[in-house]
């Protein structure tokens, strides 16, 4: 019972499968090639001054100071900002979850907002905020007689200000993930447990919690996958100052590509930070294969 | 009994308002940047430099907006973001004949396909952007609208949900079809699509949310001016007048608001996407 010839598969799926291969898959061997080369601006225009270095890529940029310093910052990025997130979208997810009146859908609203605005945008009003002479933060805290943060300028509080800017951003994606899967849970376990007494708080952590597992591990894995490869914020608030402490890895890529031309130097750093991607996300499947044998 | 169920009851109703309370702040906060943003966009920029800032504009100005058209050039901005959201949508539609093929066709190869597909989400950007650019080049597509577009004219989270829909209708409709005659294209446009209208409905707001917010390739493959999209030119705008901040927040309002319509109206079908995706 087949009517259709036999190209007639490969026909639908041929313009998104040839434009899949140009633009993701072939460009992962070019640039494991590359970050074997100098190509550089001069190599782009006649390839016959491309060269191969083996691994000397590889070896300059773990002694490059700027990278090692990016990768110190994205690490904190990280640290910080994954906790962050998944605590702030959780409880969000957690109170809107509770309420039952119809105010609570216009919250959720309110809080899926950000994540769907231009970042350019965001970054440049929050830019704003965090000016230190004319920004409304500065100004709050001066109301309540606290001094002026310099929010930007401070290589550490930059850092925290990125962080800000980017759990703000962050929490509406997640806390429609977090809602989602709190709505899956059956109504009679908390019936249940309530009917033996248990108050909310022992609710949230034996039922909810628990049962919210894979919804709190999808989200650490996508989040923490995002925070390693963080860009547009320091690209666009700070180009990675003051002195490089808030330059990301993929920031540090894009610098060398495309500001230096050094197209292998960054390719070998792309490199690295997908290996990193890789090994990490590795050992959060493990933890969590761990965490469910018992 | 009945006092301790009446106590109860009380319990809980604080318990709500307490739970409205808590989200209202919270709410607010985040709301704080979308409402100074477009206050100080219709500000003068005298008043946005005072060192007591005004809540609500004292003088109400569009001059900011006129500005961004008259001296800047918004209009080409606004243009080429336009076309690159047209553009974004025959990606859609590429990705919804490849979801269709993966869901309903038996074919050599095709589940190895599909797992390549798939393979393709897991490659980080910054790895691709350039080698892309390089091979844009090659191509002698750099500085151009389709250099601009073509990256990221599919993917694959796009595809893997419209197979996902596409494999719930049943079989029965595509071969009742195919036995008036139809063609295999034919049966893809008039049944297969129509049916799939939830989806397209998500995957449809979500392709332009993101085709009208593109910042990347723009930024990496347009030199000429006239080939910047909003953001490219917002970002300019920051560099060129970064004292500037009323006519900056009105740049930024002029991107965020459209968006921000959209959402509103559209917002059930995006939130019940993630339903439809399945991630629970």
């Amino acid at each position: 019972m087949k009517s259709y010839s036999k190209s007639t598969p490969y026909l639908f799926i041929g313009p998104a499968l040839i434009l899949l291969a140009v633009f993701s898959l072939f460009p992962i061997v070019v640039a494991l090639v590359i970050s074997f080369t100098d190509i550089d601006l001069a190599g782009l225009a006649d390839y016959s001054n491309i060269s191969f270095i083996g691994l000397e890529n590889y070896k300059n940029i773990f002694s490059d100071p700027i990278f090692m310093k990016s990768i110190g910052n994205t690490l904190f990025y990280v640290v910080i900002g994954v906790p962050l997130v998944i605590a702030c979208s959780l409880a969000v997810a957690l109170l809107i979850n509770f309420g039952t009146a119809r105010i609570f859908r216009g919250f959720r609203l309110i809080f899926y907002m950000p994540s769907i605005t231009n970042v350019v945008a965001v970054a440049v009003v929050w830019t704003y905020l965090y000016n230190p002479q004319f920004g409304l933060f500065n100004y709050l805290l001066g109301l309540v007689g606290i001094p002026a943060i310099p929010w930007l300028q401070d290589p550490t509080i930059a850092k925290g200000s990125l962080i800000a800017l980017a759990v703000w951003r962050a929490i509406g994606v997640n806390m429609i993930i977090f809602l989602a899967a709190l709505q899956g849970i059956p109504k009679t376990y908390y019936e249940a447990a309530q009917l033996d007494g248990a108050n909310n708080w022992k609710q949230l952590t034996n039922i909810t919690l628990p049962l919210l597992r894979y919804a709190i591990f999808f989200v650490s894995i996508t989040t923490m996958i995002g925070w390693l490869q963080f860009f547009e914020e320091p690209f666009v608030m700070t180009k990675g100052g003051p002195l490089d402490s808030t330059t990301s890895v993929a920031l540090f890529i894009y610098r060398n590509g495309f500001q230096l031309s050094n197209f292998g130097y960054a390719a070998a750093g792309s490199f690295v930070l997908f290996v990193a991607i890789i090994i990490i996300t590795m050992i959060q499947f493990r933890l969590q294969k761990k965490e469910t044998d018992f | 009994m009945q006092t301790k169920l009446s106590n109860a009851k009380k319990a809980y109703r604080s318990q709500q308002w307490l739970a409205a309370l808590v989200l209202m702040i919270g709410g607010i906060l985040v709301a704080i940047p979308f409402i100074w943003m477009v206050l100080s966009a219709f500000k003068p920029e005298s008043e946005v430099l005072k060192l007591t800032p005004t809540l609500w504009p004292e003088t109400f100005t569009t001059e900011n907006f006129l500005y961004l058209f008259e001296n800047m050039n918004f209009g080409v901005y606004l243009k080429n973001t336009i076309i690159v959201v047209l553009c974004s949508f025959v990606g859609l539609f590429f990705n919804a004949m490849a979801g269709y093929a993966f869901a309903k066709y038996k074919f050599k190869g095709s589940e190895k396909l599909f797992y390549l597909v798939l393979a393709t989400m897991m490659i980080p950007g910054q790895v691709t952007m350039i080698p892309v650019y390089l091979i844009l080049n090659q191509m002698g597509l750099t500085n151009t609208m389709a250099g601009i577009v073509l990256p990221g004219l599919v993917g694959a989270f796009s595809i893997f949900l419209f197979r996902q829909f596409m494999s719930t209708i049943p079989n029965e409709l595509i071969e009742a079809a195919r036995l008036d005659g139809a063609s295999e294209f034919r049966v893809f446009m008039q049944l297969i699509l129509p049916i799939s209208k939830p989806i397209l409905a998500v995957q449809g707001i979500l392709t332009f949310i993101a085709g009208w917010n593109s910042f990347l390739w723009p930024l990496i493959m347009a030199n000429d001016e006239s080939l910047y999209t909003l953001s490219v030119g917002l970002s300019l705008l920051k560099g060129q007048y970064g004292g500037n901040f009323a006519l900056q927040m009105a740049g930024s309002t002029f991107m965020v608001v459209p968006i921000v319509i959209i959402f509103i109206i559209f917002q059930k079908h995006i939130i019940e996407g993630y339903t439809i995706s399945g991630m629970k």
